[in-house]
């Protein structure tokens, strides 16, 4: 009980500190607020910048892309590497490799799945509808990301929810028959390297570390811009290898308790 | 009371909303003795930060910061695409669209002075990439708590703070 009074005390100071420090914020959907405008009599906002300068930049017409794989290219690799260590890390806390008392395997939900189990039949036949779709509207967030909203995140676990989907429906199992284990953790990887290769490979033709523009020579486009955005969407593939395996390996070893074998 | 909602709530409601949010949160984090309760609080806490980053990129009539299009060569085909892309997204400020399309036919052949976009008009694009990659993360970290907590039930059989601290004394005075 004592705890609860402190609790609030604390919470109902932090929230009136707070809200009195609202009040010299600027107001909502301003558009000459430090943060979209910059401060007054100083430079434009690197928003600003973003907004009327980005598209001379990269050739991308989607600002969040272009600001999201370019700008910010540092940011989202290590992102996406925080991701994949957030995999790495359950993998380390949860995944029992040798279970002492081995269940005796019932007979896998995944034959019958397979065979048509009458009980799961609507399901069954909604997934193998429905998944497809899914994975095609990934791809497409993640390819189309340049010109509409989309990109490697959002396209990479629209992915993951699809074999979420599976395993959900069927079992983990048939899941994982699609996607064992030894292959979301190489996939995973390779993700990340595909974004660190592109890093490097800019630093082997003389550029800096992300600094697409000297790839002109190897992606044969017509100019550094177009180079800029057609590497986008090379990390941006990475980035969704990487985000799809991960989410489908934390619904793995979650819903299985690490070993595996049984799904919810 | 009216002049303060008017004055000092309503200008700054998603602020409000962020804080009120935030501190039952924190309140979840801080007082609830059940581990999962705490990472509703944390996710909660989480979800204001994002509404907080999200709302001081807004411009009142501004649009999602995608500019409505493309390379100099397909001007013509392009056009009709960007149409659509405009229709759909945008169709809260047709007038607006149909003044940068006149724009855009008078426009030379660069392609780059008809895109010399007011800022004004697109919502800021820097807090929405922020909190992209915030959102992906936040799930995986959540992910990694809900993995502690799944050994942390394993080894106590519990997931009531109290009860594991009490477990972790008694084990400790044994020895």
């Amino acid at each position: 009980m004592l705890t609860k009074v402190i609790a609030f005390i604390a919470v109902a100071i932090t929230g009136s500190l707070l809200l009195y420090g609202v009040a010299d914020f600027p107001s909502f959907g301003d558009p000459n607020s430090p943060a979209n405008a910059g401060v007054e009599g100083g430079a434009p906002s690197i928003s600003q910048y973003f907004i009327t300068e980005s598209y001379k930049d990269t050739k991308v017409p989607n600002l969040v892309t272009s600001v999201l794989a370019d700008y910010r290219g540092y940011d989202t690799m290590f992102e996406t590497v925080v991701v994949f260590a957030g995999g790495m890390a359950i993998f380390a806390i949860l995944r029992v490799l040798r279970s002492k008392e081995e269940p005796p395997k019932p007979q896998s939900r995944a034959e019958t799945f397979v065979h048509g189990d009458h009980n799961r039949i609507i399901v069954g036949t909604t997934c193998k509808l429905v998944i497809p779709v899914i994975q095609l509207f990934a791809l497409y967030v993640i390819a189309h990301g340049h010109h509409s909203p989309g990109g490697g995140f959002q396209g990479g676990v629209l992915i993951g929810a699809s074999f979420i989907l599976l395993a959900l429906a069927a079992d983990l199992k048939t899941a994982l028959s699609r996607l064992n284990e030894p292959n979301y953790i190489r996939l995973a990887c390779i993700g990340i390297l595909i974004y660190a290769g592109f890093g490097v490979l800019c630093q082997i033709l003389g550029g800096n570390f992300l600094d697409y523009g000297v790839l002109q020579p190897v992606l044969f486009t017509d100019g550094p811009e177009m180079a800029r955005s057609h590497s986008m969407l090379g990390v941006e593939i990475g980035v969704a290898l990487t985000v799809s395996t991960i989410m489908f390996a934390i619904y793995a070893n979650l819903a299985s308790r690490g070993t595996l074998n049984e799904g919810l | 009371m009216s002049e303060f909602f008017e004055q000092t709530i309503q200008p700054h409601f998603n602020f409000w909303i962020y804080v009120i949010l935030m501190m039952l949160g924190l309140w979840a984090v801080i007082a609830k003795k059940n581990m999962i309760k705490k990472l509703i609080g944390l996710s909660i806490f989480q979800t204001a930060i994002i509404l907080f980053y999200v709302s001081i990129g807004v411009k009142e009539d501004a649009t999602i910061p995608i500019l409505d299009h493309h390379g100099p060569e397909h001007h013509e085909v392009v056009h009709e695409n960007g149409e659509h892309i405009e229709d759909a997204e945008t169709s809260a400020h047709p007038e607006e669209v149909h003044e940068k399309k006149g724009d855009h036919s008078h426009g030379d052949d660069h392609g780059h002075d008809d895109h010399a976009t007011d800022p004004d008009t697109m919502a800021n694009p820097l807090p929405h990439v922020l909190m992209l990659t915030a959102i992906v993360v936040g799930v995986a970290t959540l992910g990694v708590a809900l993995a502690i907590c799944q050994m942390l039930f394993k080894e106590f059989g519990t997931l009531e703070e109290d009860e594991i601290l009490a477990e972790l004394k008694d084990s400790a005075s044994d020895d």
